[in-house]
């Protein structure tokens, strides 16, 4: 499962005036690896996540894709060399339907920059998204507006318009998050299997251990900006440390 | 130099009548994030009752000295009818909608207050000269100045002082202060946001009517009235920051000034002169000299 | 999608109707016809940009940059071909909105608003101040000729008004063709929710900038249109009071159909030629109170009004 090396950060750091969100960051994620990233409330995993896809900028570090350095793009042109998000509080259009909501997402996926000028709703179109759809099973919600739909579907609508590029590296922000705990592994299932098809490298952001134990490969813990612990899941979440700053948990 | 001095003090009289209609608009949007382009009416309401009750008073032979208490009454008066009516009749029905959906409500609102103001006035002019000549000259060297014009500039500073004062220093200035930073969160905090927003819609609209019912003695009370403040008023809260009070005072000291060059030096430049300031300003400073981007919660 | 088919079908059917009506109308209504196309055309680009949550007070800015093209052209060049007139002014309007673009992109909400007022005023005052041309009297526009040949004044405002037309079918037909791309729907999903858009790997910006210019070159086009009409160009064509008029007509047509524009300018037209006939010292409170009205009791405009009907059909 080592392959080579997609996501180097080194030292990234950064400042929000005297908190220290991000401290000395270094980290390297292999292809399709998958990550698992714990922590407290509060400990900077969001804020990883934010530095690494460009939504704020670090005081210090660099951040390389596949060798291509990512400290001081904006977000979209991270987004075009391959590496996409969900978001904890999902991200969609409200006022257009499910299915437009992806369409969007993939007519946005087209290389080049004419592409902004072809049809959305052309029959390729469609039925690619109706596909996309039937896979992250939510298609019976196709027409209604996004904001309508239960907040499930919404968050794998999200993820679904996340993954209509062929991402190369993905972050799920707390993929199962306002989902019921009977259905959360039903939608975990569902999108690992679909990245997984993809041989994506995924990286996903989880408060529920069940979940990382049962998806995560590897485990990055952090506390209080800082990676606390790196490695195999059963050695992170045993790590005495990350039992008492993080998971909380005693083991039998 | 002469020129310069005719300039300045030009200025600075513009400026303080600009500032005592700018502060209104500027605190109406602060608080209820509405830019109120009837203000303007309410200016030009002021003028006409002002001018009106100046009038009356005058032909009745009373003591002139009462119609400096006469414009002040008109001022609240009509503030304090209309800003009810405004409030009340239609603002509380556009809370929540769309910042620029509620402009065109207030831009509406204008439309037919002018029409109003005519059908009650009528086209011809109102003229009420005989407070400005009532408090004799002053000359500072090359200047002959109508100490109505200075009192005018006290009154402004007045006005501009104890807004200031109230905001920061009692008790109900930082109620104000609190929703104009966090509308949800003053109102988690128990403050009654709709009375705040309604006094706060009342003190603006007499501030807006004092501007033109202390200067009903100066100018000419005629149509348009209100468009040509209107215009005016904008250009100065945009410049000074929406919302900010002592961006008020500098967008009016600006906007007056430029004025007062305009008016002696290049009189057809005027409007030219004014909007170019204001959209270099937001060139380079998109929220105003003295505003702030409203931090966007994601 | 059974609508497009609809709107095209539409959008053809007006088209004969209108250019045979402008055989039988009386001159007052072909007037007034060509004025609320043009004004219509205007519109369109408004609409566009109201889908993304944008308001331009300022477009009567490009409006007038289309007619002073025009008169310029026909002053200095002698330029007096109405359809080289006409891309004349869709030209020069273009060129400017593409280059102010890059400024109001980076604006929205109300500021997006304040600064494209900035720019009118700005014209307007410059051409206030400019003697050569008129200053506040602007000055009169050459008579069009079509094609080389001066025609008769009844031929000449019978070719303007068909021009006007396809003008106006053209614009029609283009915008909702735009309007079903990619780059056409994001301005609803740029209002929606703007951090997805660029974080799907779109600027925000770029959409923004294409909606400008779109609404930059139809206003021009439509200002030239009117300039030849009216046979006269005046500073007023940049006022505040115009950008305000192109405002009511967007709110008041709403933004469900790319029809909904012409509609709403026509009742406008009508609306206003009686108004001033018969109460003109009442018709900017006619215009208040139908604004007010159409704020709080019609949200979607007089298109929403129609297919409400249609629905309950």
């Amino acid at each position: 499962m080592t392959g080579s090396p997609v996501l180097k950060v080194r030292r990234l750091t950064k400042l929000f005036d005297q908190v220290v969100a991000a401290r000395d960051i270094d980290v390297t994620i292999a292809t399709e690896e998958v990550v698992s990233i714990i922590g407290a409330n509060g400990a900077g995993k969001t804020t990883f996540v934010n530095l690494v896809t460009g939504y704020a900028h670090p005081s210090g570090g660099s951040i390389r894709f596949r060798g291509q350095e990512l400290v001081g793009l904006p977000p979209r042109e991270i987004t075009r060399l391959g590496v996409c998000r969900s978001f904890q509080v999902p991200q969609v259009f409200s006022t257009m339907s499910v299915l437009e909501n992806l369409m969007i997402a993939h007519g946005l996926s087209d290389r080049g920059r004419g592409a902004g000028l072809s049809a959305l709703a052309s029959r390729d179109r469609v039925e690619a998204c109706a596909e996309l759809l039937s896979v992250y099973r939510i298609e019976a919600y196709r027409d209604r507006p996004a904001a309508l739909v239960p907040q499930g579907v919404r968050k794998l609508l999200d993820i679904a318009m996340a993954t209509a590029r062929e991402a190369t590296l993905l972050f799920l922000d707390e993929p199962t998050s306002g989902i019921a705990t009977e259905e959360k592994f039903a939608v975990m299932d569902i999108v690992m299997a679909a990245l997984a098809e993809r041989k994506a490298t995924v990286v996903f952001i989880e408060h529920d251990i069940d979940i990382v134990e049962r998806y995560g490969r590897r485990v990055l813990a952090f506390h209080e900006g800082g990676i606390l612990a790196d490695g195999p899941a059963a050695d992170v979440l045993g790590d005495a440390r990350v039992r008492e700053h993080v998971t909380g948990r005693r083991r039998a | 130099m002469a020129t310069l001095a005719f300039i300045v003090a030009d200025g600075v009289i513009y400026a303080s009548w600009l500032l005592i209609v700018a502060v209104g608009m500027t605190l109406v949007y602060g608080v209820m994030r509405i830019l109120n382009v009837a203000h303007g009416s309410l200016y030009a309401l002021g003028a006409y009752t002002a001018a009106t009750m100046v009038g009356a008073w005058f032909q009745r032979g009373y003591a002139p000295l009462g119609s400096f208490a006469l414009l002040l009454v008109a001022a609240l008066v009509v503030g304090l009818v209309m800003g009810l009516i405004l409030e009340l009749g239609l603002l509380r029905f556009l809370h929540g909608r769309d910042e620029v959906v509620v402009v065109l409500a207030t831009y509406a609102t204008f439309l037919i207050l002018e029409d109003v103001i005519q059908l009650i006035w009528g086209v011809e002019a109102r003229p009420a000269p005989q407070p400005y000549s009532l408090l004799g000259t002053t000359t500072v060297g090359p200047l002959l100045l109508n100490n109505y014009d200075l009192a005018l500039i006290a009154l402004a500073l007045l006005v501009g002082g104890v807004g200031w004062w109230a905001l920061t220093r009692t008790i109900a200035g930082k109620l104000l202060l609190a929703v104009i930073f966090d509308r949800e969160m003053a109102e988690a905090c128990g403050i009654n946001v709709r009375r705040v927003f309604l006094v706060t819609f009342l003190i603006g609209s007499v501030l807006g009517a004092l501007g033109g019912a202390s200067t009903a003695p100066m100018i000419s009370v005629s149509r348009g009235l209100g468009v040509d403040v209107i215009v005016l008023a904008f250009a100065v809260v945009v410049i000074g920051g929406l919302g900010s009070i002592p961006g008020a005072l500098l967008g009016a000291a600006v906007i007056g000034l430029s004025r007062a060059a305009a008016v002696h030096l290049l009189p057809q430049a005027e409007v030219f002169a004014i909007y170019l300031i204001m959209t270099l300003v937001l060139i380079v400073r998109p929220y105003g000299l003295l505003g702030h981007e409203r931090l966007r919660k994601v | 999608m059974p609508a497009r088919d609809r709107t095209g079908a539409a959008l053809a059917g007006a088209f004969v109707v209108f250019v045979a009506a402008g055989f039988f109308l009386p001159s007052w209504a072909v007037s007034l016809v060509i004025l609320s196309l043009a004004r219509g055309i205007v519109a369109l680009g408004l609409v566009v940009q109201f889908r993304s949550g944008l308001v331009s007070f300022g477009q009567a800015l490009f409006f007038a940059i289309g007619g002073y093209a025009v008169g310029l052209a026909g002053l200095k060049l002698r330029l007096t071909d109405m359809i080289v007139l006409t891309v004349i002014g869709v030209a020069a309007a273009t060129l400017l909105g593409a280059g102010l673009g890059f400024l109001m992109r980076r604006y929205r909400e109300i500021f997006f608003a304040m600064l494209s007022l900035g720019f009118s005023m700005l014209f307007y005052g410059l051409l206030v101040k400019t003697e050569t041309l008129g200053s506040t009297d602007g000055f009169n526009v050459p008579a069009p000729t079509i094609f080389g040949a001066r025609l008769s004044a009844l031929a000449t405002r019978t070719l303007l008004y068909d021009l006007t037309v396809a003008a106006a079918a053209g614009a029609a037909l283009a915008v909702h063709w735009y309007l079903g791309t990619i780059l056409g729907r994001l301005d609803t999903a740029l209002r929606d929710n703007e951090v997805r858009v660029e974080y799907l790997g779109y600027a925000p910006g770029r959409v923004i900038h294409v909606q400008y210019v779109l609404g930059a070159a139809l206003a021009g086009g439509a200002g030239a249109l009117t300039a030849m009409a009216v046979g006269h160009i005046d500073p007023s064509m940049a006022y505040w009071t115009t950008s305000g008029e192109l405002v009511f007509v967007t709110i008041l047509s709403g933004t469900g159909s790319v029809l909904a524009p012409f509609l709403g300018s026509l009742v406008f037209g009508l609306l206003q030629t009686y108004a001033l006939q018969y109460a003109p010292s009442v018709w900017q409170m006619i215009l208040g109170v139908a604004l007010l009205a159409i704020i709080l009791h019609l949200p979607g405009g007089l298109w929403s009004a129609l297919e409400r009907n249609r629905a309950r059909a």
